[in-house]
């Protein structure tokens, strides 16, 4: 699923990485502790997750994923935002909680990581 | 006797979350640049992340050295700080002191270490109570792990 329909699909705003949005998802990691992300990295994965601070960010760096997903509503700060788009990561930000956005995503095939 | 190829130290600040983190990317940068494998890229990122979140943590500071030899890229990280009483106690999955505040920001589960020695194919950890911590790490370049 392309990025740029999963920001359709979950109403998603696109904070940053408005050029990354053909990147091609077949994987998600969900998460709000960084560590479990950091422990079954699955490269080119979309990661969703609640946690809003740097670590988020610098998380998905470490781990060779290409998008963060922030979901319950929640706005990283700018230099979050500023970072990512540093970095190369995509950044988008929807108002449904986690349950729904893995529900959602995985109706359409994407794949659990971890 | 590997040829060292490229080493860099870093210092590392306690308490300083907003930058935890600019090590392992500029370790991960400097990898890049002379094409190392990906995955070996990932590991030593992951690494050195885990391992500066516990020097921000629970240490004073640290210095980390990054070499990268024809044989491996190894992550040294000497810390002052409080030191690790029962070493083998904090290898452990689980076991962490971190506060809630610590859990807040997505680490703290006691994973850190563990993930740290997954991703290392030669891992030591040595402490002094009071002093401080020294942790190695080595990752092979051909892969073995
Ligand atoms: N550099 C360090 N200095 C002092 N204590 C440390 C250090 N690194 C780790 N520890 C101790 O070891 C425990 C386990 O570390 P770790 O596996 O990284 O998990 P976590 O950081 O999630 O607690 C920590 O909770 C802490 O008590
Ligand atoms: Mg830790």
């Amino acid at each position: 699923m392309k990025l740029k329909d999963i920001a359709t699909l979950l109403e998603a705003d696109v904070l940053a990485g408005a050029d990354l949005l053909d990147i091609d998802i077949g994987t998600a990691v969900a998460s709000d502790g960084m560590s479990e992300i950091l422990a079954a990295p699955h490269p080119g994965a979309l990661m969703i997750t609640g946690l809003i601070n740097i670590q988020s960010i610098r998380t998905a760096e470490m781990a060779d994923l290409p998008a963060v997903l922030y979901v319950r509503g929640k706005r990283p700060n700018d230099r979050c935002v500023e970072l990512a788009a540093a970095k190369r990561i995509a950044v988008l930000a929807t108002r449904l909680g986690m349950f729904d956005v893995c529900g959602l995503l995985r109706e359409r095939g994407v794949r659990g990581g971890m | 006797m590997p040829e060292v190829l490229l080493q860099r130290a870093f210092e590392v600040r306690g308490g300083d979350f907003d930058k935890a983190g600019e090590t392992s990317s500029e370790i991960k940068a400097l990898l890049k640049e002379v094409g190392i494998d990906p995955t070996l890229i990932r590991r030593a990122g992951v690494v050195t992340f885990e391992a500066e979140m516990n020097v921000v943590m629970y240490a004073e500071s640290a210095t980390v050295v990054f070499t990268l030899s024809d044989e491996d890229i190894s992550i040294e990280v000497f810390d002052r700080g409080p030191g690790i009483a029962d070493v083998d106690l904090a290898m452990q999955e689980g076991y962490s002191t971190a506060t809630d505040e610590m859990r807040q920001m997505g680490f703290g589960f006691g994973m850190g270490l563990p993930n740290i020695k997954k991703n290392s194919d030669i891992f030591k950890l040595e402490s002094e109570v009071g002093k401080g911590t020294r942790l190695y790490s080595a990752i092979r370049l051909d892969g073995a792990s």
